[in-house]
């Protein structure tokens, strides 16, 4: 038995460095377990930029070789394999000027070699392939980022959302299928499943593999920032601190964010997108501690991350000038609202209230009303807010049921906080959140 | 180019108002035409009630007829439209109006090949 963290070799992506190569397990790499095949015992340089670009520009080269070939398996296969060859000869060629153009070239002939023999077998499908790459027109007009294609096809309505956001992680994000199933708490045989049954949709029923139309592109944007966003959420609710491949998913969240405002600088929404999750993320440090998650009116501001507040505040104000204002850049302007106040009492809670009327607008839903009610109860007093409460149809919603005790509490109607406690606690799996719920209740209780 | 077949997805049992019923016909006629000129349209047709079908089963070197659909089920199918498009987007944009002028639920399918 070895103490050490072992490294994950069961990547589906070229073997032999750690998967993810952000993560703190690739620093804790082991000699234990290493077989007389290795390479070594620890990643070498080479390894590591490998890996580096790996997750820096897997999308890229997915989404170049799907251009050029026309097809998502044969590029990903082509990229993988390129990858392995770049394991095998960067350690002794010595890294390339441009690793990703290296990697690319790499692929395509590997991806040409490989459709030639199969071509030759009377594949059509080879053939088919093979064809479009002879025919590849050049670049005409205004070049168009072949990412976002893949961005807009990984997101097509027709594939379920869980396959969006596996597919949007594993092609343009460059995780592996167990690092995804371990981030979504799904076995990695049913993730990887759920990833081949995604791609042979693709290639069977001919999604197609570009930008929308203009008169669909708000639609299926929606649909592109909504992926993201539930990344993002995924691994917020989950940072606990003790999982840490969860926690990864906000940087992953964050970092495709940044891919959307790349891809889309004139979209107002991709800038909200990012602004709220920095905003959020930027609280991180603060929001848990020894005991357990900490509110924000009780979080010390001093943990916040200055630089993420700092960047996420510019981009709330970049977007609203375009006065063309959606559900993330509202929601990221009351995050905003929340980091500019030095304490929980310097809150400015009536534009608080103000921007959740705007968001009341923009994207109806009693989540949002419930908010509101908390904000309206900091103004005006937590009767006002309970009677806001009272009445949406939130019944068995934790959060609705935890925001209903807190109030109660501050109202001094003890007995009826607890069962609204006992409710919230019996309606969340998340056991930072439990255990919250059940100190705040047990509190109540002594007093 | 790719075939799909648009399958319309019909409640079983009851009849539909007849002036709905009305508008539907026209409406699905019109759609089925301007598919014909925006030369898309491949085949169409309207089936009759499931009670009306017969299922024939190869067991031991013989075949066993069945009075009656294969499957008994809230939905069947009413009737397709196979139609020759460049991809999903197009199939799907060609299913909404044809779930639209049916008002029924559209199945959107590829044909192998």
């Amino acid at each position: 038995m070895t103490p050490h963290e072992q490294p994950d070799r069961q990547s589906d992506g070229p073997s032999g460095w750690p998967a993810g190569g952000s993560s703190a397990g690739s620093s804790g790499r082991s000699s234990a377990g290493s077989s007389a095949g290795s390479s070594g015992d620890r990643p070498t340089s080479a390894e590591r930029q490998v890996a580096a670009v790996f997750r820096a520009e897997h999308g890229r080269a997915v989404a170049v070789l799907t251009r050029s070939f026309g097809d998502l398996s044969v590029a990903e296969e082509a990229v993988q394999e390129a990858f392995v060859v770049a394991l095998r000869r960067w350690p002794t060629d010595g890294v390339p000027a441009s690793p990703a153009g290296w990697i690319i070239t790499t692929a395509r002939h590997r991806a040409v070699d490989h459709l030639r023999r199969e071509a030759s077998r009377e594949d059509r499908h080879a053939q088919a392939a093979l064809l479009h790459a002879r025919d590849e027109p050049p670049e005409v007009g205004p070049v168009q980022d072949d990412r976002l294609r893949l961005v807009f096809t990984c997101c097509h309505p027709a594939l379920a959302q869980p396959a969006q956001v596996a597919l949007t992680l594993r092609l343009l994000g460059g995780l592996t299928t167990p690092e995804i199933a371990r981030a979504f708490l799904v076995p990695e045989a049913t993730m990887a499943q759920r990833i081949v049954r995604a791609k042979a949709k693709i290639r069977d029923a001919r999604i197609p593999y570009r930008v929308p139309r203009d008169e669909d592109l708000p639609d299926r944007l929606t649909g592109v920032l909504a992926v993201v966003y539930l990344v993002f959420t995924a691994g917020h609710t989950a940072a606990t601190g003790d999982d840490l491949v969860r926690e990864d998913l906000c940087a992953e969240a964050i970092r495709l964010g940044r891919l959307l405002v790349e891809l889309m600088p004139d979209e107002p929404e991709a800038l909200g997108l990012l602004a709220l999750m920095l905003l959020v993320n930027s609280r991180r440090a603060a929001r848990v501690d020894e005991h357990g998650l900490v509110l924000l009116a009780d979080q010390d501001r001093a943990r916040w991350d200055a630089d993420e507040i700092a960047e996420g505040e510019a981009l709330v104000r970049r977007c609203l000038r375009r006065g063309r204002p959606g559900p993330y850049q509202v929601q990221a302007a009351i995050q905003a609202v929340h980091s500019s106040a030095t304490s929980p009492d310097r809150t400015d809670w009536r534009q608080v209230v103000a921007l959740y009327d705007q968001l009341r607008v923009l994207a109806p839903s009693p989540v949002v009303d419930l908010n509101r009610a908390v904000a309206v109860a900091e103004l005006e007093g937590p009767a006002a807010g309970l009677a806001l409460v009272d009445d949406l149809p939130l019944a068995g919603f934790h959060v609705f049921h935890a925001v209903r005790a807190d109030l109660l509490r501050r109202l001094d109607r003890p007995a009826e906080a607890a069962d609204e406690y006992d409710a919230a606690i019996a309606g969340t799996d998340n056991a930072a959140e439990r255990a919250f719920l059940t100190q705040r209740r047990d509190g109540l209780r002594r007093t | 180019m790719a075939q799909y077949l648009l399958s319309v997805m019909e409640p079983t049992g009851g009849t539909p108002d007849p002036d709905l019923l009305r508008q539907v016909m026209a409406d699905v006629e019109a759609l089925d035409r301007t598919m014909r000129d925006e030369g898309v349209w491949v085949f169409a047709g309207g089936l009759h009630q499931p009670d009306t079908a017969t299922v024939l089963r190869a067991q031991d070197g013989r075949v066993v007829v069945t009075d009656g659909p294969f499957a008994e089920g809230k939905e069947h199918l009413g009737g397709f439209t196979i139609i020759d498009v460049d991809d999903l987007d197009a199939a799907l944009e060609w299913g909404k109006r044809l779930a639209v002028a049916t008002t029924l639920p559209i199945e959107v399918r590829p044909f192998r090949g």
